[in-house]
């Protein structure tokens, strides 16, 4: 048994410090397993979320040594021991109290895209999809939503007056998987570049750094997106092009209120 | 109202902000955040510095007849300037632009390289501090990102990638030319390797970059009605994993193509021959 002072934070929305915790370590343990052993020795009223302890309901979200972590991942034997564990809420949403955070930022971003909306479906009133269309989109479909990646994006991070108008890397995912969706109608590259930030990322990558799910968030995501709002905002010759064709993007409010019709509603997954 | 409706609880009011927890600090991180941005920071400011020095030389960047060699540096090249020493240059040419050639050619492999995915990164982190790494907080009150002016300039990222093909080109043109060796017919020199070896890393830099990655198949919906696009992007893609590594590598070895022409044109070394 190894022994470690893990120094949490204590507080809530009036204010808060960090307290320490001497505690013991035992081999193959993780820091969810030592939080909760603080809990049930030290500190019963530490606040902490949690729920399947195997990385995938993506609730233990922390901040282990000043980066976004999931600690019910994160061996204790993977840490520097010689001097304190430090674990701080996530740093980007509401603190509610000691490690627990008010994410419904990201819900809110969620609410505010627009869903899928196929086309018409085939002949024989189904939809049909060939294999390799199918596994493109795949990747993200893996995201746990522990919102880490919103945790570590310095555009709302470091800057609060961004929230308003930035939907960040775990929603511009959902985006991708829609935006690239073969049966999808919707076209939402100007909401994206107008209303959801897409050109706040400058693409510093810390986003894919922390995924527990190793997504290529913005190799596969907010960089295809970036390219897909050049061809419908900044590329002249994809203009010409459009015109000529006649293709016609949707505006913002029209893909922003796409949902709110009642039939699109009904077919919408 | 049903009973299920009837039970449910008030909708809780959704928070976009509101008061943080955790230490006002700039990071909780232990770990040596600071290494990586100055590595590349001192890197690229070494590169920028070479580069500006060899583009103003506008001396010994071609090897010519009289060493039996047709060696161009990649600075250089394709020599359009009205400066540009015999043999080093085409029938085109800028007749009105009499400063050194690389001035003008140079324009195209630095707009592919500030406006690249990568780079940005790389310099966003080292430079602009925005971030200097994650958790770390970013060193300006009020951030933009690439929506203004002049940072909404980076999503011409596309034209020159296209121009920088036709460099690419140019450059493998040059690479071929260099098998030919005047007075001796056709040979293989160490400088041919290098020239060789500079066009094929430029090559692969340019193919896996994520405008290319775009243009190939990345814009296209369905897959399985464009098997072409399809498996171009597939070919793509695995290159694309690998566009930091080339960038850094494509690179140093375009700064040491130019040193080693360098120094044989001037004399300091000879081009050993391999057969």
């Amino acid at each position: 048994m190894a022994k470690v002072v893990m120094r949490i934070w204590r507080g809530d929305s009036e204010g808060g410090e960090f307290q320490d915790f001497p505690t013991e370590v035992s081999e193959g343990e993780v820091v969810l397993d030592v939080v909760h052993r603080i809990q049930a020795e030290a500190a019963p009223d530490l606040a902490c979320r949690w729920n399947c302890k195997a990385g995938k309901c993506g609730s233990c979200s922390a901040e282990i040594n000043g980066l976004p972590h999931l600690m019910c991942m994160t061996r204790m034997d993977t840490l520097p021991t010689e001097e304190p564990v430090v674990i701080a809420p996530m740093k980007t949403f509401p603190i509610i109290r000691d490690l627990v955070t008010d994410v419904s930022f990201n819900y809110e971003m969620a609410r505010r895209l627009p869903p899928f909306a196929p086309k018409a479906p085939g002949p024989d009133g189904t939809y049909r999809m060939q294999q390799i269309d199918v596994e493109r989109g795949q990747e993200f479909r893996k995201c746990i939503e522990c919102f880490m990646c919103q945790d570590i994006c310095h555009v709302i991070r470091d800057h609060e007056e961004n929230k308003e108008h930035y939907a960040g890397p775990r929603l511009f995912i959902r985006y991708m998987e829609l935006e690239s969706h073969p049966l999808d109608t919707n076209d939402r590259r100007e909401l994206l570049r107008q209303e959801m930030g897409l050109g706040y990322c400058n693409i510093t990558k810390c986003c894919t750094e922390v995924c527990p799910e190793h997504i290529k968030i913005t190799d596969n995501a907010i960089i295809p997106l970036k390219e897909r709002v050049v061809d419908a905002s900044y590329d002249p010759i994809a203009w010409l092009g459009r015109k000529i064709l006649r293709r016609t993007k949707k505006s913002p409010e029209e893909a922003a209120n796409y949902r709110r019709d009642p039939q699109v509603a009904g077919s919408a997954k | 109202m049903s009973t299920q409706e009837g039970i449910r609880p008030a909708p809780v009011p959704l928070v976009l902000g509101g008061a943080r927890g955790g230490p006002k600090v700039r990071t909780l991180r232990k770990d040596s955040w600071k290494r990586s941005p100055l590595i590349t920071q001192g890197y690229l400011l070494l590169f920028v510095i070479y580069a500006t020095w060899a583009a103003f030389q506008n001396s010994n960047y071609y090897v010519g007849a009289s060493s039996h060699r047709d060696l161009i540096s990649p600075f250089y090249s394709p020599c359009i300037g009205a400066s540009c020493v015999a043999g080093s240059r085409g029938s085109f040419y800028l007749h009105w632009w009499t400063y050194s050639p690389a001035l003008v050619i140079l324009i195209i492999p630095l707009g592919f390289r500030v406006t690249c995915y990568y780079y940005r990164k790389a310099y966003y982190r080292s430079f602009w501090h925005s971030p200097q790494a994650c958790g770390v907080t970013d060193g300006h009150k009020k951030y933009t990102g690439e929506t203004r002016f002049p940072l909404i300039i980076q999503n011409i990222h596309r034209y020159f990638f296209v121009l920088g093909v036709l460099l690419n080109i140019m450059l493998t043109i040059d690479a071929v030319m260099a098998f030919r060796m005047p007075g001796e017919g056709i040979g293989f020199s160490v400088g041919t390797l290098v020239l060789c070896l500079n066009a094929i890393l430029l090559w692969l830099y340019s193919i896996s970059c994520h405008a290319c990655r775009h243009l190939c198949g990345g814009h296209v919906n369905e897959f399985s009605k464009h098997p072409v696009r399809h498996g171009l992007w597939k070919i793509v893609t695995p290159l694309n994993a690998k566009h930091m590594q080339l960038a850094w590598v494509s690179l140093t070895f375009v700064a040491l193509t130019d040193l080693y022409v360098r120094l044989v044109a001037s004399g300091v070394i000879t081009d050993p021959k391999i057969f």
